[in-house]
């Protein structure tokens, strides 16, 4: 299974939903994405995770990265998961207090910091 | 105690396949279904963190794995192939790393076990807060900080995973890099020779 990407903007916010497998091999890709995304001047990213069906430490630290890129430019990177064997990768590493975990992209739509 | 041992070359694109003979293994094992993701995740950051170890030092060597039903657990062994001075400097703080993960474990579900994951969580927030607070500056902890590096370090991400996850985590130095061993119960029921093929 490989890595699926899609962007869609909404308002002043940059939409990718991902899907498949985020490891060693497929997070280059996911990493090259968002430092595009970013480049050309879009800082308030969500990253919809509910079609990820594997998540490891390589991905979570392209998320970790894609974060700092937005933030310094003021922007912002929510993730919108509820799928509770990824929610606990983020639990184990303590990441749940540096990204803002939401439900539904509406939902990380509508968050204001 | 029959085993199954793969080896492939240090690639991430071969990552994959180890995760896939892992759940199969296990389940063959009769390792609980719920625990099947658990395995998979831990395979994978171990076959992980050695590959990203041989690209450095040794990409030629092979990666190897070691699937094996011990009476009531199953048991993984990921063997990294490294030149030994590097993986003595490499096995001592992986095992430093566990030691302060298995000092620290956390009774609360939810709650990152150890300080590896708190360690993580605190250097992503300082990378993304510009980089002042430096948790690496505290002894004892992960060398998480580096502020240079685009992401936090992934290796030290791994090792916080890893003993955040598995319960049964031993890291051994071998003369001949580094052996990474992992258990989970079993019921060992579905082992080829656990009963008759025709039932009496």
């Amino acid at each position: 299974m490989d890595l699926t990407l899609s962007t869609r903007t909404q308002g002043d916010r940059t939409i990718v939903e991902v899907g498949g497998e985020i490891d060693v091999y497929t997070a280059p890709k996911l990493r090259e994405r968002l430092v595009d995304l970013v480049t050309a001047g879009n800082y308030h990213l969500i990253v919809d995770m509910e079609g990820v069906e594997f998540l490891d430490s390589t991905g979570l630290g392209v998320l970790v990265g894609g974060l700092k890129r937005v933030r310094a430019h003021d922007g912002s990177l929510r993730l919108v998961c509820t799928q509770e064997r990824i929610l606990k990768i983020f639990r184990i590493t303590g990441l749940t207090k540096v990204f803002p975990i939401h439900s539904t992209v509406e939902e990380a739509v509508e968050a204001v910091d | 105690m029959e085993s199954v041992e793969i080896e492939f070359t240090a690639l991430p694109a071969h990552v994959r396949t180890a995760r896939l003979v892992a759940s199969a293994v296990a389940r063959q094992c009769g390792v609980d279904e719920a625990v099947l993701d658990e395995v998979r995740l831990a395979v994978g950051e171990a076959c992980s963190r050695a590959v990203e170890l041989h690209a450095r030092e040794a990409p030629d060597r092979p990666v190897m794995v070691i699937f094996a039903d011990a009476p009531g657990r199953f048991t993984v062994a990921i063997r990294d192939r490294l030149p030994v001075a590097s993986a003595q400097a490499v096995a001592a703080s992986a095992a430093a790393a566990t030691a302060r993960g298995d000092a620290r474990l956390s009774d609360q579900p939810g709650e990152p076990k150890g300080a590896s994951g708190q360690a993580v969580a605190a250097s992503a927030a300082a990378v993304t807060a510009g980089g002042d607070a430096r948790p690496s500056d505290q002894p004892g902890e992960p060398n998480l900080g580096r502020s240079s590096a685009e992401e936090p370090d992934e290796t030290e991400i791994r090792l916080a995973v890893l003993t955040g996850l598995v319960d049964d985590l031993e890291i051994e130095p071998l003369e001949t890099g580094t052996e990474i061993r992992m258990s989970w119960p079993a019921s060992g029921r579905l082992r080829t020779g656990a009963r008759p093929l025709i039932p009496r």
